[in-house]
């Protein structure tokens, strides 16, 4: 039986990123100190992995690589070595070169020999072994003199069945070797009365001839070792040659190592054609879906029975069986849908090495702080948002972060925070990268936008309009052009790709305080927890997370500024009420604030109660993109689908708080009244 | 004619497209609808179906001819009325008043965007110099919105060009950041 | 046929034993991890486990033991997957209750004769 192990080195690639991606973030862990017993073992868990892969699917090279990982690793893990960050330094750098390693076997390349060499060199240092083959590399195994046969004396202890073996087998095998003759010694067995079927009382006496090593007939009672007494005597040799196809067993047993692995390493991975794209979607998810499926095939039974022999009274059952399929239907999509979200960690992960080694190499003290890693996305949107964060992440610590003397001087602490913060809003998932640096230079970029035109000599822009300026073509203002950033890729490419997902990019600065970019990106294939609300005939979904609470309003907490602007107390707050239809132009079923329900929102800081006819349920909804056939709608998000096939708009709750301070409450969005009303 | 037999006549069209354009390269085939009496035709190509008038969502701060927004298989779908877009005195909506679902190109991207119409017509095959350019004739269509006027059968037919309607105004695609 | 349940958190690694024993007409469960494995084993009665060493959620060791206690598993084959540089896992096995082990790397003929010799 041949099996082409190539098949599963896409898996084997795959759960081996993983494991690098999980050693790197361990050891850096590990380097802040927090070498706890699990971290350490995370870490060793993925090199042994990694090791037993690659040298199962036949790729050796790597294989005798983390050999030398897995060693120092160990040894940290047994608690015999420090952890230095010499150590440290070394497993990261192996950790890339193992990344490159595996690409390059991936690819079918030849990838960079010397650097895995030189790495192997350093740890055998640290291990203070001389490199070598060690693991993968099987050993000649020196065949004994053959002798005419043995004769074996197997002993089973009494407890032998409860190691799961069974002496049979092992005779059996034996008989496998050569010319075989047994005899069974039954003296032990106790009388029939007495009889434990759980012990073993018998014993054996063999005789096996053929040129058999020693070894071979060992390694068939290897695994009762200690539990049995086996004795061996060579038989005194035959005229008779009695073994002829033994060589043939010996293939297939665990000695025929050094076969086995010269044939793998000769036949390489071949290599992939294409980029395979695979999820890996989490167990609850698959769960889930096979829980509707579940539900699915009892409701076409169910409707399978109202079909057969259908008359008239059974019409309320085929609308209920319907009305269900509907349902199940629906949420089969839903969660179809989630099984492509996943937790932004896997694009904030490369990051904390990132931001280490660029500091290395700038010379600035840097901590990265990252929150909202489980906050999900489209895995689509996620790909295509990395390359965007790594500059963005990369240009605040080039750019943003002084050197640790001038932070010192400006009275700062020496070590400056990078932080990454990601959170759904409103339908969009919003991604912050904030720095405590020195916030983007004005007037240097006043003075190169007027050397490039982009500004007139006398124009003297506000902040916003100065700091759009950085997402121009062309513009840098870094006063070296680094290794890091500055190099002319710049603002305008980040901001092209976010544009490209359908999201904004804007920044934020204070002199001398940092900067704050902000992505917002649409999900539109999020999935969002919402409350859906009725304002006459229409129904809006708010999101969940945006909602503070919900309440009936009583009529001595309402008053009204200047009567215009109306407000709620609520305990110690004044809430500005808001009232939806007067701001989405659809006629209400209710005017009268008093005992009207009001929905307190939150959005950037700001609340603001939205004044509703009715709350209907709360359920996830799948998000729908407005923009991708009309445009962006202010205050709205996005739409989704009903049970019942109508759209619903999804409430953009910063949007909506924004909107209602440009415009005075109660009037609408700017938008004629009269034409709503024809509409 | 019915509008199945128009959605019969449109898909035929729409999937034998590539025969049609071998054999008759210079002749297109436009899909009509009538519109306050007037007869109007767009590209059949770009026809995706037609279906019968349901109700929308309307979405906030959009001028009155943007009806709002319906489910199509999943897809949010803008629905234009174009009684209104025209300027023409509203009608209430009868058995006959159809959205024809269209595809609406800007530059590389597409939209796809419903206009609702009195009822829909017939299909022509029209060839290129058949298509007379159309004068100023100040009536409820903008000249850019107008691809050519077309006579079949001693009836004039107006050839909308749909990607400049469709993308004119507040349904144009925001490009400004 | 037998039923055999692979436990492994790599992933390749129980596509790859799955892969050859369902070939060689055995009946195949996965569990990725010691505690998945109990639960599953467990829930069925399995001829042969074979697992994996080191694992996240109870390593192999301990699940051998969990195993062999239960008068379901008391003379079941109970196999684990080791490397050659971890000699003192196989006694650690054994003490646990391990029938045996078998050497990473191992290739398909070889986890076919091993597993042929345990199901008798």
């Amino acid at each position: 039986m041949t099996i082409d192990m190539s098949k599963f080195l896409d898996t084997f690639f795959e759960e081996s990123a993983e494991g690098l991606d999980a050693m790197e973030s361990g050891l850096l862990h590990m380097q802040d100190g927090a070498a706890d017993d699990e971290l350490v073992n995370t870490i060793f868990r993925a090199a042994h992995s990694i090791k037993g892969g690659s040298a199962t699917f036949g790729l050796s090279e790597v294989a005798e690589f983390t050999h030398h990982m897995e060693t120092l690793l160990d040894e940290v893990r047994a608690g015999k070595r420090a952890v230095a960050s010499d150590l440290v330094d070394v497993l990261l750098e192996s950790v890339d070169c193992l990344r490159a390693m595996l690409a390059a076997s991936k690819s079918g390349s030849a990838g960079d020999p010397k650097r895995a060499k030189s790495l192997s060199a350093r740890m055998a240092k640290i291990l203070g072994v001389a490199t070598g083959h060690v693991v993968v590399t099987a050993s000649a195994q020196p065949v004994q003199a053959a002798s005419g046969g043995w004769r074996i004396v197997f002993r089973p202890h009494a407890h032998l069945y409860r190691t799961g073996n069974d002496p049979v087998r092992m005779l059996r095998e034996l008989a496998e070797l050569g010319e075989y003759k047994v005899s069974c010694d039954t003296s032990r067995l106790p009388g029939f009365v007495n009889a434990q079927p759980e012990e073993c009382a018998l014993s054996w006496t063999v005789e096996l001839r053929g040129e058999i090593p020693e070894k071979r007939v060992r390694e068939v009672f290897d695994w009762v070792d200690g539990d049995c007494d086996l004795t061996l005597e060579p038989l005194p040799a035959s005229s008779e040659k009695l073994a002829p196809d033994a060589p043939a067993v010996q293939a297939v047993v665990p000695v025929a190592k050094e076969k086995t692995n010269g044939d793998k390493t000769s036949t390489p991975a071949a290599p992939a054609a294409a980029e395979t794209t695979s999820i890996r979607v989490g167990i609850d998810k698959v769960d889930a879906l096979i829980n509707m499926v579940g539900e699915l095939v009892i409701t076409q039974s169910m409707l399978g029975q109202v079909g057969k022999d259908f008359d008239m009274s059974r019409v309320e059952k085929l609308m209920h069986g319907l009305a269900q399929l509907e349902r199940n239907t629906r949420e089969l999509q839903e969660s179809v849908m989630r099984i492509r979200m996943m937790p932004i960690s896997f694009a904030f992960q490369r990051f904390p090495r990132m931001v280490r080694d660029l500091s290395q190499k700038l010379n600035k003290k840097i901590e990265l702080r990252m929150s909202g890693e489980q906050t999900e996305l489209d895995k689509t949107v996620m790909e295509k948002i990395g390359d965007p964060l790594v500059h963005l992440v990369r240009n605040s610590v080039d750019h943003g972060i002084e050197m640790p003397d001038v932070r010192r001087a400006a009275g700062k602490a020496e070590t400056g925070i990078v932080t990454l913060n990601a959170f759904h809003q409103g339908g969009n998932i919003v991604i912050e990268i904030k720095d405590d640096g020195a916030g983007l230079p004005r007037g240097k970029i006043i003075a190169k936008a007027r050397k490039q035109g982009l500004l007139g000599a006398d124009e003297e822009p506000d902040d916003n309009k100065v700091f759009e300026l950085i997402f121009m073509a062309g513009f840098s203002t870094a006063d070296q052009v680094s290794d890091v950033s500055g190099r002319g890729v710049g603002m305008d490419v980040v901001r092209k790709n976010i544009k490209a997902l359908g999201g904004t990019v804007d920044v934020k600065s204070e002199s001398g305080k940092g900067s704050t970019f902000t992505i917002r990106l649409p999900l539109t294939l999020a999935i969002l927890d919402g409350q859906l609300v009725s304002v006459g005939e229409q129904t809006y979904i708010v999101p969940l997370v945006s909602i503070v609470e919900t309440l009936q309003m009583k009529k001595e907490a309402i008053s009204a500024i200047a009567g215009r602007a109306e407000l709620y107390r609520l305990r110690d707050e004044y809430i500005p009420v808001l009232r939806l239809y007067g701001l989405f132009g659809i006629e209400p079923r209710q005017k009268d604030l008093a005992n009207g329900l009001l929905v307190v929102v939150e959005g950037e800081g700001k609340r603001v109660g939205l004044f509703v006819d009715d709350l209907q349920n709360q359920q996830q909804v799948v998000i729908k993109s407005l923009e991708s056939n009309f445009k962006r709608v202010p205050g709205v998000s996005g739409a989704t689908i009903l049970g019942d096939g109508t759209v619903a708009l999804i409430l953009d709750v910063s949007g909506v708080i924004d909107a209602s301070r440009q415009a005075t409450a109660p009037s609408g969005l700017g938008k004629n009244q009269a034409q709503i009303r024809a509409a | 004619m019915s509008t199945a037999q128009a959605v019969r006549m449109a898909n035929e069209a729409a999937g034998s497209d590539s025969d049609n354009f071998q054999v008759s390269a210079n002749s297109d085939q436009y899909l009509t609808f009538i519109l306050n009496g007037e007869e109007y035709g767009v590209d059949i190509l770009r026809v995706q179906e037609i279906k019968g008038w349901d109700s929308a969502t309307p979405i906030p701060n959009t001028p009155d001819y943007v009806r709002g927004v319906i489910n199509l298989r999943g897809t949010i779908v803008p629905i234009i009325d174009l009684r209104a877009r025209f300027g023409l005195e509203r009608v209430p909506y009868g058995p006959t008043t159809v959205v024809i679902v269209l595809k609406v190109m800007h530059g590389n991207a597409s939209r796809i965007m419903g206009i609702v119409v009195d009822a829909v017509s017939e299909v022509y095959n029209v060839s290129q110099q058949d298509l007379k350019p159309a004068p100023e004739f100040g009536g409820a269509v903008r000249v850019d919105f107008v691809k050519g006027l077309a006579t079949v059968d001693k009836k004039m037919v107006i050839i909308l060009a749909i990607d400049e309607l469709l993308n004119s105004d507040a349904m144009a695609v925001a490009n400004a950041e | 046929m037998p039923t055999i349940l692979i436990v492994d958190d790599s992933a390749s690694m129980r596509q790859m034993v799955a892969f050859t024993l369902k070939g060689a007409g055995y009946d195949v469960e996965e569990a990725v991890d010691g505690a998945d494995g109990l639960r599953k084993a467990k829930g069925k009665p399995f001829n042969i486990v074979v697992t994996d060493v080191n694992m996240p959620n109870m390593d192999g060791i301990a699940l051998i033991k969990e195993l062999r206690a239960l008068p379901t598993y008391k003379f079941t084959p109970l196999l684990l997957l080791t490397t050659e540089s971890a000699d003192d896992k196989k006694q650690a096995g054994k003490a646990a209750g391990a029938t045996g082990w078998m050497v990473k790397p191992f290739n398909p003929e070889q986890l076919l004769a091993t597993i042929k010799k345990v199901s008798g």
